[in-house]
């Protein structure tokens, strides 16, 4: 306790060594004056918080979009990702066409237990068929259950919020910038939506949610 | 001075057998209310210290909560070491809590004269009172350590036999403290009975007239309770959970109870001895002739133990923990001495007031003798330290084996009291020159070739 | 170290059992215990309450890191990378990266370089926030982490924000950022800075000016720099011991070389637990000021980019680099390997805690139980960060 070493106090103890005792009065001053003011804790279940837009919470499968080209169950870091598809053939639409081969989603499956929220297969999906929502509250007694099928995934797509606007410092994303040169072309062949490849109605579908 | 001490207790052990009963069962059930909402206050109190809110989902405003966190506790699984001694393992707890609740028998809630009427009985508002009261309080506190130091021992576990010694330690340098504050008091009221103590407060409370007393009694009683800052045979960043760390279920609460009852008990006798008991504080009994009178002193002494126990808390919040040689040494090194120097003090100012000498007179001499010692004994202090550290920067100096980073054929590091061989580094940064800053920048992040790394490494 | 202790009843057994030598007490702080942070265990051989020896034990949470970086492409990688010290998951991503963009001789644009120091710097003060609460708290003092915890949340909304991620941002990616900032983003990050700012002066005022603290911590746990050259010890412990070096300053990486006039290495010479105590605290305002350094930067760039165009399959050519950078807790290295897959061949990682750890050999040896607490605390170490 005793050193000799002068040090350099911080400001607000300057006269700390002066007058013993004259730290631990500041600290309790510290706890009294706090003690007064609001707490700052949110009491969760009775008022949820209030998570940005790209809050990492649960991926959400918009599988009208998914081809099951399996790119985001190949680049998943752990492997979470669960797929089945089978081909169908679709007949001709014309007569004397083709008939075309498809693949048709039997199963897509995602162990949240293995999840590590790393956002790579929704960075990956190349038809926009994943995508984040805020939604954390999904937490089971049997850890099977949190492997969400098809449907589960299909139902956090309800809870999908609209992306942040960007910072108009930055570069204008290439869609938009796609789209606006679309639409500055002096004759447009027709309106293009302002994100192509996004699923349309994305915006309102938080109001659906009860 | 001291005669009058064996006269006035006439008026106790006078109430019929059933209302000593009712008496103590009010004791008891006090002390568990108390407590209990005690507990509750200090995790709301630490939590709005805290910015958080506290216990809020047991009854209203949480005030159930720590009746709920009882009830849990009994029904936790009752684990009983293997390897302990089980006797004294089952006992500890007991021994802790039992004395912890015995002590509250001499407390005074209220005048001892009568005052008020319990079923048609004329009574005092105090379950009983001995011409040694306070020793008796003294006693009883010293037995309740026993079940902390019995329950590190049997535990047969490092971190609560290190708990049970840290409590041994503490118990033995803090009674002392404790004991030397009282006979300040003792000196002052000429009694050891806690009612003749408090009556003998009707002017000025003791906390005014013996300050140094209080102080080092309140150090002492936070000390003597295991509270923070001195919660060190607790201590659960380093013991984990100290003498109780083998505990579980009931024996666990048990603990708990003794200690929040002790810290209530200890309350209670500051109080009594320094806080003026059940008299109604200063603004008020000025004012309010009948303060003191019928049940009101009930509610000054309530709340005085809250207010005292409201300090425990803001400690708790506020105060990091010693060290365990630290508080040994502001037991015996600061504490215990200052409290006899004052207890002398007390005495001479006494004695000389009795034989009619002047008080300015006395209060100069006294005062100068008392300096003069204080000085000599920090010189001592201080040159001793400065002694202690120059032998130890000699020590150090001392030739040292030599190392041999590369001994056996592979590299080591080095023994104890081996001292490292130099370690060629890159030169202080102000004889290096320095890189263009605003050049570098950017293009470091992504250049391909690593030839800045290398530079870096020079000798 | 064979002294005989009589010792009759309960405890008698806590003396050197099952050793069948000597009967000094072993004492196993650890794997599970409140003071450290995790899984770190450690063996003490006890004469009474002071340490005789002491052995780090490390690996309880070793997860194979450097081996899983071996099968992962490098966008894996940084999933992988950001969480072996999982208080700075900004700084452990940026290695990766910054070894990958070195390897491919990429240009990042200056907006991501500016931001990314931008968010290095405030994962900084969260890292540091986390250690100046729960120092204290190892202590006894139950409230300071509540206060720091109170900035963090701040800080990490901020960061949630941007990247989604409260601990595992992400959001660093080969080439720059993941994603552009959301609109009104600087501006909240600006008077977060402030705010977290205006309220550091509570910790001043409850630790570091306390009497007890200051007790508890002044000349315990002194590490010499001799020490900390032979160990490797890196970062705020090692500038507490008065070794002057921050990479930020003398090998400047990202746009740290710009900064020069803010950037402000903590030194302080004593090297006991109250200096280490004292560089976190004094790193955590000077992170505030090069964020705020960086906002105004930032205002001032013209728009760009963030981040690359990417090639669908990135692989590194081949060839090696060494890519090291100032994380919050010390010198954090990537060797980085390539035979020009997808993969790197071996990606080494160099974590600053490993290393402060070992010096755990020197320090404890002599001291108390309790000093070992405050001293275990002051090395400021994540487990993960230890065991990889």
């Amino acid at each position: 306790m005793s050193d000799d070493a002068p040090r350099s106090e911080p400001s607000g103890t300057a006269s700390g060594r002066r007058l013993p005792g004259r730290g631990l009065a500041k600290g309790l001053a510290v706890t009294l004056r706090t003690m007064t003011r609001r707490s700052v804790t949110d009491q969760y279940p009775d008022a949820l918080p209030e998570l940005p837009p790209r809050s990492r919470g649960v991926i959400g499968l918009f599988e009208e979009n998914c081809t099951v080209c399996m790119l985001c169950a190949r680049e998943c870091p752990d492997w979470c990702i669960y797929i089945d598809s089978h081909k169908e053939t679709v007949p001709a639409t014309t007569p004397g066409g083709r008939e075309r081969s498809r693949n048709v989603l039997d199963r897509f499956a995602i162990d949240f237990a293995l999840c590590m929220y790393c956002g790579i297969c929704i960075e990956v999906c190349p038809f926009d068929a994943l995508f984040w929502s805020p939604e954390f509250e999904y937490a089971e007694e049997d850890i099977l259950d949190l492997t969400h099928e098809r449907d589960r995934l299909r139902e956090w797509m309800w809870t999908v919020p609209v992306p942040p606007a960007l910072d108009p410092a930055g570069e204008e994303p290439k869609e938009v910038a796609a789209a606006r040169k679309a639409a500055e072309r002096p004759d447009p062949p027709e309106q293009p939506g302002t994100e192509p490849g996004r699923p349309g109605g994305r915006g309102p579908r938080r109001e659906g949610e009860a | 001075m001291i005669v009058s001490a064996a006269e006035d207790l006439s008026v106790f052990g006078t109430d019929p057998w059933w209302l000593v009963c009712v008496k103590a069962v009010f004791v008891f059930a006090f002390l568990m209310v108390f407590v209990l909402v005690s507990i509750v206050m200090e995790r709301k109190v630490v939590a709005w210290m805290q910015r958080r809110v506290g216990p809020n989902r047991h009854g209203p405003w949480g005030l159930l909560q720590s009746l709920a966190d009882g009830v849990k506790l009994m029904l936790k699984e009752d684990l009983i070491v293997k390897g302990s001694d089980k006797v004294v393992f089952l006992l500890a707890p007991v021994v802790a809590a039992i004395p912890a609740f015995m002590a509250f028998a001499v407390i005074p809630f209220g005048p001892a004269d009568h005052q008020i009427s319990i079923f048609g009985e004329r009574t005092t508002m105090q379950l009983t009172d001995l011409p040694v009261g306070i020793l008796y309080i003294l006693a009883t506190a010293s037995v309740g350590i026993y079940g902390i130091v019995l329950a590190g021992w049997s535990s047969n576990s490092p971190y609560p036999l290190l708990g049970g010694l840290r409590s041994t330690a503490q118990m033995i340098s803090y009674e002392i403290a404790m004991g030397l504050s009282f006979a300040a008091v003792f000196i002052y009221s000429g009694s050891m009975s806690t009612s003749e103590i408090v009556n003998s407060q009707d002017e000025r409370w003791f906390a005014v007239l013996l300050p140094v007393s209080f102080i080092v009694y309140i150090i002492a009683m936070v000390g003597e309770t295991n509270r923070a800052p001195f919660d060190l045979p607790e201590a659960e960043g380093e013991l984990v959970g100290g003498f109780n760390t083998e505990y579980s279920s009931i024996k666990f609460a048990m603990f708990m109870l003794a200690e929040y009852v002790n810290m209530v008990t200890v309350s209670a006798v500051a109080t009594t001895l320094f806080l003026g008991g059940w008299r109604a504080p200063w603004p008020i009994s000025g004012v309010w002739e009948g303060a003191n009178h019928g049940w009101w002193p009930m509610l000054w002494f309530t709340l005085k133990l809250q207010l005292l126990i409201f300090l425990f808390i803001w400690l708790r919040g506020t105060l990091p923990r010693m060290r365990y040689d630290q508080f040994m040494k502001l037991g015996w090194k600061v504490l215990i001495p200052v409290s006899m120097v004052w207890l002398l003090l007390v005495a001479t100012v006494r004695a000389l007031r009795n034989d009619g000498y002047d008080f300015q007179e006395i209060t100069l001499y006294v005062a100068g003798g008392v300096f003069a010692v204080l000085l000599v004994s920090l010189l001592v202090d201080y040159l001793r330290e400065k002694g202690d550290k120059e032998e130890e920067a000699a020590r150090s100096l001392a030739p040292q084996e030599q190392f041999d980073p590369m001994a056996g054929g592979f590299p080591v590091p080095p023994l104890p009291g081996q001292t490292l061989p130099p370690v060629p580094r890159r030169k202080p940064r102000s004889e290096r020159q320095l890189v263009p800053a605003a050049a570098e920048s950017l293009n470091d992040t992504v250049s391909v070739d690593n030839t800045a790394v290398k530079e870096t490494d020079g000798a | 170290m064979t002294e005989t202790t009589v010792g009759i009843g309960g405890a008698a057994g806590s003396f050197g059992a099952g050793t069948g030598q000597g009967t000094d007490m072993v004492l196993n702080i650890g794997p599970q215990h409140p003071s450290t942070h995790g899984v770190l265990r450690l063996r003490l051989v006890l004469d009474g309450e002071r340490i005789a020896a002491a052995e780090p034990i490390v690996g309880y949470m070793h997860r194979g890191a450097e081996k899983l970086f071996e099968a992962r492409d490098y966008r894996q990688i940084i999933m992988l990378a950001n969480r072996h010290d999982w208080l700075s998951a900004f700084s452990n991503e940026l290695g990766v990266v910054l070894a990958v963009e070195r390897m491919l001789g990429m240009e990042v644009p200056a907006r991501a370089v500016w931001l990314r120091t931008l968010l290095a710097e405030l994962n900084r003060v969260l890292n540091h926030l986390m250690f100046l609460g729960s120092y204290p708290l190892e202590l006894g003092g139950i409230t300071p982490i509540f206060y720091a915890f109170t900035e963090r949340e701040e800080l990490q909304r901020v960061m949630e924000e941007v990247s989604g991620g409260r601990m595992h941002y992400m959001f660093n990616r080969v080439g720059g950022l993941k994603d552009e900032l959301p609109a009104g983003w600087t501006g909240r990050a600006r008077t977060t800075v402030a705010r977290v700012r205006s309220q550091m002066g509570r910790l001043d005022d409850l630790v570091l000016g306390n009497e007890i603290f200051r007790g508890r911590t002044r000349g315990v746990g002194r590490l010499d720099a001799g020490t900390v050259h032979a160990y490797g010890v890196s970062g705020p412990v090692a500038r507490a011991s008065g070794v002057d070096f921050d990479l930020r300053r003398d090998e400047p990486y990202l746009a740290y070389g710009e900064l020069a006039d803010v950037l402000r290495v903590v030194t302080r010479t004593e090297g006991d637990c109250l200096a280490r105590f004292e560089c976190l605290l004094d790193q955590v305002h000077n992170s505030l000021d090069l964020a705020d350094a960086c906002l105004e930067r930032l205002a001032e760039l013209p728009p760009g980019p963030v981040n690359q165009r990417l090639p669908k399959v990135l692989k590194a050519p081949e060839g090696h680099t060494y890519a090291w950078t100032e994380n919050p807790l010390g010198l954090n290295g990537y060797y980085l390997v390539s035979r020009g897959e997808k993969t790197p061949w071996r990606l080494k990682l160099r974590s600053a805690s490993y290393n402060n750890v070992q010096a755990l050999v020197e320090l404890l040896p002599g001291t108390l139980v309790s000093d070992m607490v405050a001293i275990l605390g002051s090395l400021f170490f994540v487990v993960g960060d230890v065991d990889k």
